[in-house]
């Protein structure tokens, strides 16, 4: 091995910890058992790499013998807690017998499979939403705490609390960390992709000005989904990174440079991701063509509908509408209803989008969401009944403000004033 | 935000041949297709039907949805833009003025986007 200067390998070092990181540490859960225990043992790792690199030379194998040493000093860990806690024997030898599974760990397959465990407990059903979130963008994603907490406009403390109860229910259940199987997969991977959803929307609905962290989401939602498609790629999965692709190839349009939302119908069309757009196209044909997709993959038709069109008025809302229509028919959200309205009063003008608006409220599922409300405050604008959308504005703005971003919006609210 | 639930996929049979090979342009045919034919039919995303929960009314009249990133609302619209931009009373006062579709509507997003100049910070 030739020598190289500290510098040099503190910088393989950080590419490795960039690229590789996230395997090491699966692959350290499922030979230690615990989630903290790796993670302090997989830091240890590095940073013996750090001091005995530059002497001894970079080894031709850098995975194999992080994850070696790593094991060895989680070993030496548990030895120290040995000898306040009896308990911890146990574990020592277990660990110690494992030598030989550990080298065999190391291939390429296994490595991959250590991932696929790692999502797939982090995502499992018996976490609360929220706690599969949190763990998902910790554990996978490797974000602080902070990081995360800032994205999901809580305190890190409550944060850290809601990973800690996580881990603890997985250790107690316990919570196998396994791939599941061919029966249990339909509905462990949906438990898997609503979580890249629900960490891609946090992104793709921060206000704008908000922090930049939370629109960082949509980046590391489509390394997920990026991930999934790799180790399974089934329709559904495709189908969702599709329409997270098509979705942020409008980011650098969606807002200004003093960070207001750019409205779809003003956003500068140029400045769309093309290269996202067909990457998008591309996957969504892909999941099409299975004949086995789902919501997400018509989500992405829809948004690649708009992506294709070269203006507003040159989108095809009556397709829209259409693929609408389909969705409803797997998935039968309020939600969904509500954007299809839109999409109708796209097509046949305020007075139909709001007929549908009105009934979808009337039914009182979505009379806390902001957005019904905001609809129907556009319709009777554009219908000038401004009495009535000054109304529907108000009881709009009344629900944000039961929401955290109050404080952001109050403090908009006063700026522009 | 609105709270997150799982919205349940409602399995259906699906029928192969009835499809076509589906490009982006090609929607409109396999659209076309499945109304001549009187079908509309997709084979079940993710979830079983033993797993599948449909929305319920849940106890005070909610039901809970899933949110997502759909753009109809959140960028077309625009609601939360708008409500953080408005001030209702100018902003209405806009919409009052031009109310005619096509006509007022530029001048009212300018209201609801840009802040005018005087209340710019640096």
């Amino acid at each position: 091995m030739s020598e190289r200067s500290t510098e040099q390998i503190r910088e393989l070092l950080d590419s490795l910890y960039r690229v590789d990181s996230g395997r090491i540490l699966a692959t350290l859960i499922r030979l230690l058992r615990d989630f903290d225990l790796a993670e302090e043992a997989m830091h240890e790792a590095f940073a013996a790499a750090l001091s005995l690199w530059p002497r001894n030379g970079v080894p031709g194998n850098p995975r194999p013998w992080l994850i070696s040493t790593a094991r060895f000093k989680a070993i030496d860990t548990l030895r120290r807690r040995a000898r306040f806690d009896a308990s911890q024997d146990e574990l020592v030898r277990y660990l110690e017998g494992q030598a030989s599974s550990a080298e065999r760990s190391n291939e390429e397959d296994s490595l991959e499979d250590d991932r696929l465990r790692l999502v797939f407990t982090c995502c499992h059903p018996s976490l609360a939403p929220e706690a599969r979130v949190a763990l998902t963008l910790r554990e996978v994603c490797g974000l602080t705490t902070e990081e995360i907490a800032k994205a999901f406009l809580t305190t890190p403390r409550t944060l850290a609390q809601r990973i800690v109860r996580a881990k603890a229910k997985i250790r107690d259940t316990p919570i196998r960390y396994e791939v599941p199987t061919p029966q249990e997969l339909p509905e462990r991977l949906g438990a898997v992709l609503q979580v890249v959803y629900l960490v891609f929307n946090e992104g793709y609905s921060a206000a704008a000005g908000a922090e930049v962290t939370r629109a960082e989401l949509t980046g590391e939602a489509i390394r997920l989904g990026r991930l999934l498609t790799e180790l399974r790629p089934e329709p559904e999965v495709i189908g969702l990174l599709a329409l997270m692709l098509l979705h942020e190839s409008r980011h650098a349009a969606r807002t200004s440079p003093t960070g207001e939302l750019i409205l779809l119908e003003n956003q500068d069309r140029s400045l769309w991701n093309r290269e996202q757009i067909a990457e998008g196209v591309a996957l969504l044909e892909k999941a099409l063509k299975s004949h086995r997709f789902g919501a997400y993959t018509l989500q992405a038709a829809i948004a690649a509908v708009h992506a294709e069109a070269e203006s507003l008025a040159a989108t095809d809302w009556r397709q829209i509408v259409a693929l609408y229509d389909r969705l409803l028919r797997i998935q039968p959200s309020p939600v969904i209803q509500l954007n299809r309205a839109v999409a109708i009063a796209m097509c046949d003008g305020p007075e139909a989008g709001l007929a549908h608006i009105d009934a979808l409220l009337d039914h009182g599922e979505l009379a806390d969401y902001y957005l019904a409300h905001s609809a129907r405050a556009d319709m009777y604008r554009r219908l000038g009944r401004a009495a009535e959308a000054r109304s529907s504005y108000e009881k709009a703005l009344a629900l944000t403000q039961q929401e955290p971003e109050r404080q952001f919006l109050q403090e908009r609210i006063r700026q522009l004033k | 935000m609105p709270q997150y639930m799982i919205a349940g996929y409602l399995p259906d049979d699906f029928d192969p041949s009835s499809m076509t090979e589906a490009t982006i342009s090609k929607i409109h045919a396999l659209n076309e297709e499945m109304d001549a034919k009187g079908v509309a039919k997709f084979a079940c995303g993710i979830s079983p039907a033993s797993s599948a929960k449909s929305l319920r009314a849940q106890p005070h009249g909610k039901v809970l949805v899933t949110d997502g990133p759909y753009l109809e609302t959140k960028e077309h619209i625009g609601g939360l833009l708008i409500l953080e931009a408005a001030n209702l009373d100018e902003a209405l006062a806009w919409a009052r003025k031009g109310a005619l579709p096509g006509v007022g509507a530029a001048e009212v997003r300018e209201i609801f986007f840009r802040p005018p100049p005087e209340a710019t910070e640096g």
